[in-house]
């Protein structure tokens, strides 16, 4: 006969006040095998586990339940409780009466039957609890990090100096990301190529660090400490090793007239391209879908220039396969596409701009060197209007739900630098709101306001239209003087809202981690955990988690390596025990199982079983790998003959559960 | 062209009374085309403007009748005023999609069969598109307009609400410029050719209707546009008469029957035509 205590805890009024806990305590101590039931007001104190590691101690407890929070919040307090006084931890069941009780509840007798229910249930399943021991896993002591911008750079750098091997892999041909072409950064207005540049040398010179650039994640297997990952090596046509970057085969391209994406198209490159003049790695790329040696075999000019013989147009796409212990996402952010927003004609207008395309237009480095031209006739602009909000805090399916965060920072970035830089241009900023909830920067907001007399007006744009003599008319409401407004601009510039990049949802695949609706990656939890994904292994590194400016995705970057190190420091880890099992003599091997399987974690082999009339039999049977398997418990749902059970949470356990909440 | 297909004409009240121009023209070039166009034996106002109203059921009723008139013949139904085609098309839409207001319609009407928006419902714009094609009608026409600047003048029916009308993109459209190049002329863009004309506040408050009315036109002109052209009587009234501009305004339908060469000719009376308004 089993011997249960029940903990009834008070969480201070937060259950007490909706549930009369000593009634749920004298009720629980009736149920079967209930030896001791008592309540205190906070049971997760050092008293209240006091109180539990006594009992345990004193009744010679064999199964716990406490009522009381959400087994999220501190199922593993007691578990450790319980180890201390020398009980399995998983003979620890929690009763939540709190998040699905008293917080839920106004009416004290409905809430407090409903307590006495739930604990009901508690010790019914506990009943059938057994001990369970976690098993270990080796770790392979090196890192991957996805995406090379100031996100997985910062992560890489902080591993790699932990004394780490880590990789970064970029799709681009260089690292360095968003960052790389961002002119000014708020709210310091220091030069962003200035304070990247210098981190992008070192994660390359960092012999702990590889850098696959021009490279994509291509498949993910394995799970915490040892997962497997093929990394497709995309063809540059251009051999890294030979290749100098010294740029000889650029100047000799004829194709001079492909869109420069690193300059968001507003000028041209050649066929063969660097980046721009930091890229790192400092390799030559050739574009196949401009090069004419590439598409009709003719020209082959830059094999003719390069001294270090490194053009080569045969090359192919290549993989490698490497062994990680853990994986960083930090695959970023995009602004989104204006397709769909014709009310302010960027896609008729040459002189609408997004803030990305400005960020270019005002940069050194950019197109006009540094000149903030119009770029439908080069002429200087005299009347700006900034539109806030374009696709963010949308309520239809055109734009995103969500705050960009980043937008009204980097607009008021934009229109200090452009009144200071040309005191005779007029400069109009549209928003919603003014958020600036972060060090300095209401500060820095103020200072485009009062000392730069930036003109910032309440209210939308409606509509934005060229007209004849090159001016744009841009129609918007005055929301505080309940006024219409038309203002005759030179340019306008659109704050577009920001995305997940589009290859988080295959990676999310892969990775068999968890987004949500936007494409975000989802955290463990959202305060707690804030840089781990829910499976175990994989973290999240800047705005792929969320919009993020750059000092919180760099915070972010080293949280994420500071984790990812916690966990390569360990050479072997502790599995979850509560993990799902398949009776081989049970399971016909009907492969339900693996199309829930959302951790990979089941595998099929044919086996030999004796039958009872002595012959050998060979069945295709299920297997789970306790290390990659996370207990979500969805193969046990789907096995039509039950061969699938999950420890911890068996079907039996399920099942005396439910009778005890219908009794 | 081969052998012609027949559509349920809806013209509406105002196409008898003040705009006949849009309907003769409509008529005459639709028979040009190959299009039989056939009014219902009898036929109601659409509703005047579309309530939103949720429980104006009432003031759909008209609509409804129109659509089935459609239905009982087995064809589609063409209009061509604008507020017209905006209210029977948005009816058509919520009678398909609210379960609840078509219950409550039907009910009411009593119909042979319950009517829930089987009924197609073209724009006579949407038909040149996509039935007849604005490459056919290229080749169809005699009289083109070549050099002529033309811009063209949406206004906010005929797009909007956009989910529902399923005609054209409402911010930056084309169906209208596609016209204008079928017919040979050359499409002028300018900011106010989905704005609002003014409406029925011509009604109310003159002025104010001048100044949308106004804006409409300037910012035509502005961009060069030599002459305008629209599908709505009311739009057509403010921009003529209100505007205080002096730049030309004609249904597009007199445009198409110019191009077809047919403007001048006495057009062979189609079926079910009301020589009263000729």
């Amino acid at each position: 006969m089993q011997r249960i205590g029940v903990f009834v805890c008070h969480c201070g009024t937060n259950i007490a006040a909706t549930v009369d806990v000593k009634a749920v305590a004298e009720a629980l101590g009736h149920e079967p095998g209930v030896v001791i039931s008592q309540d205190y007001q906070y049971m997760c104190s050092e008293s209240g586990q006091n109180l539990v590691k006594d009992a345990i101690k004193e009744h010679n407890l064999s199964g716990i339940v406490i009522c009381s929070c959400s087994p999220r919040m501190h199922e593993n307090t007691f578990r450790k409780a319980a180890a201390a006084a020398g009980l399995n931890p998983y003979l620890v069941e929690i009763a939540n009466i709190r998040e699905q009780c008293s917080w839920i509840h106004r009416d004290i007798a409905t809430a407090t039957e409903k307590a006495i229910i739930l604990g009901k249930a508690a010790v019914a399943k506990v009943h059938l609890n057994t001990p369970l021991t976690s098993m270990e896993s080796p770790v392979v002591k090196r890192a991957l990090v996805i995406g090379g911008g100031i996100a997985g750079i910062q992560t890489a750098l902080d591993i790699a100096e932990a004394g780490f091997d880590v990789d970064i892999v970029e799709k681009e041909a260089t690292i360095g990301g968003k960052m790389a072409q961002i002119d000014k950064t708020f709210p310091t207005l220091d030069c962003a190529a200035c304070i990247l540049t210098p981190k992008m040398v070192e994660a390359s010179q960092n012999e702990k660090i590889h850098i696959y650039a021009f490279s994509e994640v291509e498949a993910v297997k394995g799970f915490v400490g040892n997962f497997t990952v093929k990394i497709k090596r995309k063809a540059r046509y251009v051999d890294e090793v030979k290749c100098t970057g010294c740029g000889a085969c650029i100047e000799k391209c004829p194709m001079k007239k492909v869109p420069n994406e690193f300059n968001m198209g507003l000028d041209n490159r050649h066929a063969v391209y660097i980046p721009f003049a930091q890229a790192v790695p400092k390799i030559a790329t050739i574009d196949p879908n401009y090069c004419m040696m590439l598409k009709n075999g003719k020209c082959g000019l830059c094999s003719k220039v390069c001294a270090a013989g490194a053009i080569d147009y045969k090359q192919q796409d290549s993989f490698i396969e490497e062994k990680y212990g853990a994986i960083v996402v930090a695959t970023g952010f995009n602004p989104i596409k204006l397709d769909k927003y014709d009310e302010f004609s960027y896609n008729t207008c040459p002189d609408v701009v997004t803030s990305l395309e400005l960020e270019r237009l005002m940069n050194a480095a950019g197109p006009n060197g540094g000149t903030l031209l119009r770029p439908s006739d080069k002429s200087h602009p005299h009347t700006i209007v900034f539109v806030q909000c374009v696709g963010s805090r949308c309520s239809d399916e055109k734009g995103k739900p969500y705050c960009s965060k980043i937008c009204c920072m980097y607009t008021a970035k934009h229109a200090m630098l452009i009144r200071d830089k040309y005191p005779d241009t007029e400069v109009y900023v549209f928003y919603i709101d003014v958020r600036t909830p972060g060090k300095n920067f209401d500060e820095f907001y103020r200072r485009a306001v009062e000392q730069y007399n930036v003109h910032y007006i309440k209210g939308m744009v409606g509509k934005v239209t060229p007209k004849s003599d090159g001016k744009i008319d841009v129609q918007a409401s005055d929301l505080l003087s309940n006024e219409q407004l038309h203002i005759d601009a030179d340019m306008v510039v659109l704050a577009a809202a920001i995305e997940p990049d589009k290859t988080a949802r295959p990676l999310a695949t892969m990775l068999t981690t968890q987004m949500d609706t936007n494409d975000f990656f989802t955290e463990a939890h959202p305060k707690l955990r804030p840089v781990e994904s829910a499976t175990a292994g994989i973290f999240l590194s800047g705005a792929c988690q969320g919009p993020k400016d750059i000092p919180e995705t760099v915070a972010q970057g080293s949280a994420a390596a500071a984790k990812a190190i916690g966990l390569l420091c360990k050479n072997s880890i502790t599995c979850n025990p509560c993990v799902a099992h398949s009776d081989e003599l049970m399971c016909n091997g009907c492969s339900s199982c693996e199309k829930v399987r959302p951790y990979g974690a089941i595998t099929y082999s044919d086996k030999e079983f004796r039958m009872p009339d002595r012959t050998i039999a060979v069945r295709r049977v299920a297997s789970v790998n306790p290390a990659v398997c996370q207990g979500c418990g969805a193969c046990t749902v789907a096995c039509p003959s039950g061969a699938m059970d999950l420890s911890g949470f068996s079907n039996s356990q399920i099942m005396a559960e439910v009778d005890a909440i219908c009794k | 062209m081969e052998q012609s297909v027949t559509y349920t004409y809806y013209p509406g009240c105002t196409l008898r009374t003040k705009a006949r121009d849009l309907d003769e023209y409509t008529r005459s070039s639709a028979a040009a085309l190959g299009i039989a166009l056939v009014e219902p034996d009898e036929w109601q106002c659409c509703g005047g403007a579309y309530t939103t109203a949720r429980d104006e059921l009432a003031t759909k009723l008209s609509a409804v009748r129109t659509l089935n008139a459609a239905k009982e013949r087995g064809n589609a139904l063409v209009t061509v005023c604008y507020a017209c085609h905006n209210v029977i098309k948005q009816t058509n839409y919520d009678i398909s999609h609210d379960e609840d207001m078509a219950a409550k319609i039907n009910n009411y009407m009593k119909l042979a069969q319950p009517y829930t928006g089987e009924t197609t419902v073209y724009h006579y714009l949407e038909l040149l598109r996509d039935v007849v094609g604005f490459d056919e009608l290229k080749k169809a026409v005699k009289n083109p307009f070549k050099g002529k600047k033309i811009a063209a003048y949406y206004g906010c029916l005929l797009l909007r609400p956009g989910k529902k009308l399923a005609m054209d993109d409402p911010e930056n459209p084309s169906i209208m410029e596609d016209f204008i190049r079928a017919v040979g002329g050359t499409p002028v863009i300018y900011s106010q050719r989905n704005e609002c004309c003014g409406g029925y506040i011509t009604m109310e408050d003159k002025a104010q209707a001048a100044k949308r009315s106004g804006a409409v036109m300037s910012s035509a002109k502005d961009m060069g546009a030599d002459m305008m052209i629209t599908a709505c009587p009311l739009c057509l009234y403010n921009l003529k008469k209100n505007s205080g501009s002096d730049l030309p305004v004609y249904y597009f339908t007199e445009l198409l029957a110019e191009a077809l060469g047919l403007k001048d000719v006495p057009e062979t009376a189609p079926e079910g035509k009301d020589e009263a308004n000729g």
